[in-house]
């Protein structure tokens, strides 16, 4: 075996000196967790409404509402202009777009992801094929409701839906986050082993931790 | 076309011919004599461009048709060779060594009709499904909507109209 690949002591920049095994896939093997609010209900309002104006969207398009998505961000619909915008990596996104059909194959990608982002995130359907399979109602390969797999908050309907409706329905995850509806987050947590149960009854090919942040 | 298949059937056995358009022409080829007619047409006509390979199920004859779909760029003509094989235990003779990119075609027919590929390059591996454990589904006997509804659940309350009758109920609430 090669000397990095033995199992040797680091001393952290912090002075801590740590075992490091490199073999071994580190992950988070903890399960989410529920997300309390905050400690008296003006300052949770005063959060809501921060994360209300601040939606930052993971750009992960699945199906064809991937398409509709783009016009959004230039100039002609303009959605940064409601604090909306795309970024690259899950760790900076609370908002997950799930722009149309999601195969199997998406599904497991987009599950990763999901658990990837940072609470207090929050899932919008795009398209009729994330409600109930839409089109795609008979396929082999793509699931037909999205929130037995992950906790949607809000669906736009359609097929697929016009950018005009998206920005509609950015509104309207706005408001419901505001009011504090949107406790997706928290529901996947605290009903965290049927959604497990179910992501496994469609995913055959599990080769990932339980929980695999 | 018409002289280039004279020219083919001197030197190979051919079977059915169909004229699609000017530029476009099916043969069928059988299946011994697939690979010598391909490396003919890519050395000596100047088909070298292999377009697609793919299958049709014809389950009624219990037959794989696949067609081999060759370019030749310069003439700007194609020639599409079909090779009818036994749909059970359905094997073909692999020919990436002739062009590379049939390699990606094979897994693909591999995976979605399961024709085999001996000596193909990662022929087993998974192409586009993940952990399938049906039979393959592009297969005809494969009942896509049955496999769904074991699978998938539904959202209750999506209902199938009768076009016709619906439209008659719409137009016509009195039943005249």
């Amino acid at each position: 075996m090669k000397d990095e690949l033995k199992i040797r002591v680091v001393k952290g920049p912090d002075g801590v000196e740590f075992e490091v095994e490199p073999l071994r896939d580190y992950y988070c093997e903890a399960p989410p967790t529920v997300m309390p609010g905050a400690y008296i209900s003006i300052v949770e309002d005063l959060f809501n409404w921060a994360r209300s104006e601040s939606i930052w969207i993971l750009g992960f398009g699945t199906g064809c509402g991937a398409i509709e998505m783009r016009p959004l961000m230039t100039p002609r619909f303009d959605a940064y202009r409601f604090g909306v915008q795309w970024r690259p990596t899950p760790r900076q996104a609370n908002l997950l777009m799930i722009s149309g059909y999601l195969s199997t194959k998406t599904l497991k990608r987009a599950i990763r992801s999901y658990e990837q982002m940072q609470s207090p995130k929050y899932v919008v359907g795009l398209g009729s094929c994330t409600i109930n399979g839409g089109m795609y109602w008979d396929s082999y390969n793509t699931i037909k409701r999205l929130d037995d797999y992950l906790p949607v908050d809000l669906y736009i309907a359609g097929c697929m839906p016009r950018p005009e409706a998206l920005l509609a329905g950015f509104q309207d995850i706005k408001k419901m986050i505001r009011a504090g509806k949107c406790e997706g987050a928290n529901r996947y947590a605290e009903n965290f082993d049927w959604y497990k149960a179910n992501q496994k009854r469609v995913i055959h090919d599990w080769d990932m931790p339980d929980y695999s942040w | 076309m018409r002289e280039l298949h004279s020219r083919l059937k001197q030197l190979f056995p051919l079977g059915e011919l169909t004229e699609q358009r000017p530029d476009l022409t099916f043969v069928t080829v059988p299946q011994e004599h697939l690979r010598s007619v391909l490396l003919h047409l890519r050395d000596r006509e100047g088909f070298t461009h292999l377009i697609l390979l793919t299958a049709v199920d014809w389950i009624e004859e219990e037959r794989f048709q696949l067609t081999y779909l060759l370019s030749d760029r310069l003439q700007q003509r194609t020639v599409g060779l079909r090779v009818m094989i036994q749909r059970d235990n359905a094997t073909m003779q692999s020919i990436h060594d002739v062009w590379p990119t049939a390699a990606t075609y094979q897994r693909e027919l591999r995976e979605m009709f399961g024709i085999a590929f001996p000596g193909s390059p990662r022929i087993d591996d998974e192409f586009i499904l993940e952990g399938w454990n049906d039979i393959p589904p592009y297969r005809r006997d494969f009942d896509t909507l049955k496999y769904s509804e074991a699978n998938y659940s539904d959202r209750p309350g999506r209902i199938t109209h009768d076009p016709a009758e619906h439209m008659k109920q719409q137009l016509y609430p009195n039943g005249k």
